[in-house]
């Protein structure tokens, strides 16, 4: 599956940054039945890495209990106009998707 | 015995605490809304949206971008707010879907049918017609609703649309006044908005079409009104007919003057 559109804001506060990014991901549980009554297999986003100028700042591992089309929203310490905010994905079939932006 | 005076206690107590128990919720509710329209995951419907307008399709294999939404091809910015409206060339007034349908049939050059097919999406396989709605009404947001009335076709469209939303139909005999026509009432915690009234059409017209956080999906107006009429058991509306576009038009023209705010977020 090609992964969706990602989009990200990222604005600087008094010595802090807000960063939020939206992913579109189909986020299945590995619960749910379709029509046909077959259960829908485990698709989630396993990793998240957040990178700063290109320096890691985060690095989350998450689970199948984030909601569909998931929005992460985090500050960072510090910050300058035009930092490059690079944030990705990597789910558990492989697949990955990134997004950058620079801090306005 | 000291739990059944307990108990009576509780009960005497409830008229003045439930009351602001109801008020906490309602509040709850705003703060949770506020939150998911800080993250909207619409924003990601409105991206899908534009590379479908540009997308080339159809037997002409031509996009979308020289159709006229009523302020000239191609033209975007506020288009959505001045909707619905007359269109000279189709003789008919037409909402923001049944003009999209119209230049995918006339620009290119596709069936109604083929069109039609998939108009309402899945969470995993949105609908063409649902992106494009995100796209579209999102180049209106912080202008004023100013739907078409001055020409004969769009108040014969409005009043049509007034008559339908009082008008009892179906095996239950419902109206849209049968659930949106006295104030105060709801359905579990979702109020219902008594639509023929400006203060109450205003913020419903203004936050459509929505991103649905309870089933991950976009919904468009005529959604709405398919699923209203669903509800109402009567037999399911054709897409983009007079029915439903009267109707889309009539609640507008009520919301009149209210600032789009939309893209919205529905529970």
């Amino acid at each position: 599956m090609a992964a969706g559109p990602m989009k990200m804001r990222a604005t600087l506060g008094q010595g802090f940054t807000d960063v939020r990014v939206l992913m579109t991901h189909p986020m299945e549980t590995g619960q749910r039945k379709d029509s046909d009554g077959k259960l829908v297999p485990l698709h989630f986003i396993q990793n998240l890495t957040v990178k700063v100028n290109g320096k890691p700042v985060v690095e989350a591992q998450i689970s199948q209990a984030v909601s569909r089309n998931p929005v992460f929203s985090f500050r960072l310490k510090g910050g300058a106009k035009g930092d490059k905010i690079e944030v990705s994905w990597l789910d558990n079939h492989g697949d990955t998707n990134s997004t950058e932006a620079a801090v306005a | 015995m000291r739990r059944i005076v307990f108990g009576a206690a509780l009960a005497v107590g409830c008229t003045a605490a439930c009351a602001a128990q109801a008020q906490d919720s309602a509040k709850e509710i705003q703060r949770y809304r506020q939150m998911i329209a800080e993250g909207s995951p619409a924003e990601l419907f409105e991206l899908e949206g534009e590379a479908l307008w540009k997308k080339t399709q159809g037997p002409k294999n031509v996009s979308l971008e020289k159709c006229d939404l009523g302020r000239g091809p191609g033209v975007l910015k506020g288009a959505y707010a001045r909707l619905p409206r007359y269109f000279k060339d189709a003789d008919r007034v037409m909402d923001l879907e049944t003009r999209l349908l119209y230049c995918m049939t006339t620009l290119q050059g596709r069936s109604r049918e083929e069109a039609t097919k998939r108009v309402f999406g899945t969470a995993d396989r949105p609908s063409e017609m649902e992106s494009l709605s995100a796209y579209i009404a999102a180049q209106s947001r912080g202008m004023k609703l100013d739907p078409g009335m001055s020409q004969p076709k769009e108040k014969e469209s409005y009043a049509l649309g007034r008559a339908l939303y009082f008008h009892r139909a179906g095996s239950w005999d419902f109206s849209c006044a049968s659930c949106h026509g006295e104030e105060g009432k709801r359905i579990r915690m979702q109020d219902l908005p008594v639509l023929y009234k400006p203060q109450a059409a205003r913020p419903v017209v203004a936050t459509w079409p929505a991103y649905r956080v309870s089933n991950s999906q976009f919904k468009t107006m005529q959604w709405r009104l398919n699923d209203c009429y669903r509800q109402m058991r009567t037999p399911e509306p054709n897409f983009g007919s007079e029915t439903t576009v009267a109707l889309i038009h009539f609640m507008t023209v009520t919301a009149r003057g209210e600032t789009y705010r939309g893209p919205g977020n529905k529970r």
